[in-house]
């Protein structure tokens, strides 16, 4: 039975999403024109969208549509120019490109980076600090119906002997980063239990890391194979073709000009 | 007949003698504007009682202004709803241990302005019983401090007392010993190499803005990267995503050269804007890695899931490697790709390493007075903790409660 038609913007975008697949999976093979033309491409077409996103978003919503609101409904009340100020800041950075007076982007830079501190300050303290605190302190020991009790269970975060794990890798990793102590004697011990703990965890995130990445090289060949089909024109076997004969007449012709070297 | 109406009678007498008792209703009922907030809300405290069941329903019921119509905007047990122990800390409880304490935020069907007077009342249902509280008014109004996190500024302005503490001995002594980091020792093995070989240094300040303290850190050790490499005369390379992080960057770079003595050789395109795009600035940044083949690239700053394909492209150009991020997701990508890795603290460590100037020696020292100071409360609390759960006191709580992250 044959497979429906698809709208030919469909039909379209599968040869250029296989395409550029391919394009930026040749650089495996190593780098070569067809990689060059994948990667401007991306450059390209994310920053025209982020200009576009920005004057959109930034400019159009949150600068020039409630200021003209804001002075079309109180023209004589200063609140209405309030917005003028950022905008002016942002300005400022804008007065890089003129040497003259490049030093006023030095105003906008300074409130940035004194915001951006003020902001980072009190959320870290609170993150990594008083978060850190209050999660790794707990009871030794809990009050349940026979009494007094240590919990032997690994499964349960809030247990006696994981709280015990949980005290001892904190503390040691915390040495660890002593910068203005040496590590030698019980020191060295208590870094190097440090840099265990910190090993465990490396490679608990890497193996998590790692499945997750493999989830998306799966999705990446489910839309390749997908696009294989003749719904969209064979779009990723025409296409493979093409960038395997491509890459074989570049080196060709790179080995001829450069009298049998690879290009590399 | 008779009989008939005998029994009326019984039966009418009976259900008079069965009849339940009247809901109480709640005790203490009272609204206040929510501590601690942005304005457009509310909260709602009454006691606790003892008969507060699953079966008995609490509705509350809320009206724009004492003259218009009540609406029902919530509905939940009377066994729910209890201020627990860790919601606030003791120094801002806006209700006693085990009242009710509900908030009632902003929505569509019941919208709270600030600055208006609301009024709120209860309704205890049970069965067919019924009973209000009394009728209780509040006004939402935003907070400029947030009394819930006086610990965190205390903590700030301890720590920040600490750090002064030690710059200043730092300058009165400023052969302060610190610990070596493999990784900062061969920053200056591998700008050497760069020059000798003739190729450039690619630097990255990593996918933070300047509001994130590891990029913050990046640009600082750009910095003493930057004075070698003025040193050596060196080509610079540092490709950015984000603008305002590069034009900090020029300025860092610049300022460099000019305390190298080196202002002559300073180039404005050594720091240069690609895009702000994840993986379409990972895809030009393998490009230069290929194409100019650095013979050394720095990773510093936060990265997410490009840390991979930026420094395995760059372990298969032969160049050598040194990265550092908090980033600890990537931080296994890095240690398994990269010649040397700073490791978290490492990356802020950096800086003071490299330049050994008593300001940024003198916060490392301070620092490391907090960690010790961590490190005690960390120990101390957990026996206080088990203390308090060996000898049932709450009394404990005043001390731990210093301890929390209360938002």
């Amino acid at each position: 039975m044959p497979e429906a038609m698809l709208p030919t913007e469909v039909v379209l975008g599968a040869w250029v999403a296989a395409g550029l697949t391919l394009f930026i999976y040749s650089f495996l093979y190593k780098d070569n024109p067809l990689f060059k033309l994948g990667e401007h491409l991306y450059v390209g077409i994310s920053v025209g969208y982020s200009v576009v996103l920005a004057w959109h978003t930034v400019f159009l919503r949150l600068l020039w549509e409630p200021l003209q609101k804001a002075v079309g409904e109180a023209p004589a009340s200063p609140d209405s120019y309030v917005l003028l100020i950022p905008a002016t800041l942002g300005v400022f950075m804008l007065t890089r490109f003129i040497p003259q007076i490049s030093w006023l982007s030095r105003i906008a830079f300074a409130f940035v980076v004194g915001f951006g501190s003020g902001v980072a300050i009190p959320r870290t303290i609170s993150s990594y600090i008083l978060k850190q605190i209050e999660d790794t302190v707990n009871p030794l020991l809990t009050m349940g119906a026979g009494g007094l009790t240590m919990g032997f269970d690994l499964a349960a975060p809030q247990s006696g002997v994981n709280t015990i794990i949980l005290l001892v890798g904190v503390v040691s990793v915390l040495f660890y980063f002593f910068f203005s102590v040496e590590h030698t004697g019980a020191g060295m011990v208590t870094a190097r239990t440090g840099i265990y703990f910190l090993m465990i965890a490396f490679g608990a995130a890497f193996g998590y890391t790692v499945m997750s990445r493999m989830s998306l090289l799966i999705g990446r060949f489910r839309d390749l194979i997908t696009f294989a089909g003749a719904a969209y024109g064979y779009a990723t076997l025409v296409l493979l073709a093409v960038t395997v004969l491509s890459l074989v007449g570049w080196e060709l012709a790179t080995r001829r000009k450069t009298g049998g070297a690879s290009p590399e | 007949m008779i009989p008939a109406a005998l029994l009326l009678l019984l039966f009418w007498g009976g259900t008079a003698v069965a009849a339940p008792p009247l809901l109480s209703p709640p005790e203490g009922f009272r609204v206040l504007d929510t501590p601690n907030d942005a304005g457009k809300s509310l909260s709602l405290v009454w006691k606790a009682s003892p008969s507060d069941s699953k079966n008995r329903l609490v509705q509350v019921w809320a009206a724009e202004s004492p003259q218009a119509a009540f609406n029902k905007v919530a509905e939940f047990p009377s066994n729910t709803r209890y201020v627990k122990p860790g919601d606030f800390p003791w120094w801002a409880q806006p209700a006693g241990k085990g009242d009710h304490y509900v908030k009632l935020s902003s929505s569509q069907a019941f919208p709270i302005e600030n600055g208006k007077r609301y009024t709120v009342k209860l309704l205890m249902r049970e069965g067919g019983r019924e009973a209000w509280s009394d009728v209780a008014g509040g006004t939402a109004a935003p907070n400029y401090f947030n009394t819930a996190q006086i610990n965190n500024l205390v903590f700030v302005l301890a720590f920040t007392g600490v750090l002064l503490g030690s710059i200043a001995a730092a300058r009165r002594n400023p052969h302060v010993p610190l610990r070596r980091i493999a990784g900062l020792d061969a920053v200056e093995e591998a700008i050497g190499r760069s020059t000798e070989m003739g190729r450039p240094i690619l630097y990255l300040t990593g996918a933070g803005d300047m509001s994130e303290v590891p990029t913050i850190a990046a640009t600082v050790i750009l910095g003493e990267v930057a004075k070698k490499v003025a040193h050596y005369d060196t080509t610079l390379k540092v490709p950015h995503r984000d603008p305002i992080v590069m034009a900090v960057c020029q300025e860092i770079v610049k300022e460099a050269y000019v305390e190298a003595g080196r202002p002559d050789a300073y180039k404005d395109e050594s720091n240069f804007f690609i895009t702000g795009d994840q993986f379409s600035y990972t895809a030009a940044v393998d490009g230069i890695m290929l194409r100019e083949k650095p013979a050394a690239n720095f990773f510093m700053g936060s990265y997410f899931a490009e840390s991979l394909l930026l420094t395995e492209t760059g372990a298969s150009t032969g160049a050598i490697q040194i990265a550092g991020t908090d980033s600890d997701h990537q931080l296994p990508f890095f240690v398994t790709t990269c010649d040397y890795t700073l490791i978290g603290e490492e990356l802020y460590a950096a800086s003071a390493y490299l330049s050994r100037e008593p300001v940024l020696v003198g916060t490392l020292r301070g620092q490391d007075f907090g960690k010790a100071f961590i490190m005690g409360v960390l120990v101390l609390g957990t026996a206080l903790a088990t203390v308090g759960v060996v000898a049932d006191v709450d009394g404990v709580n005043y001390v731990l409660d210093l301890f929390k992250d209360f938002k």
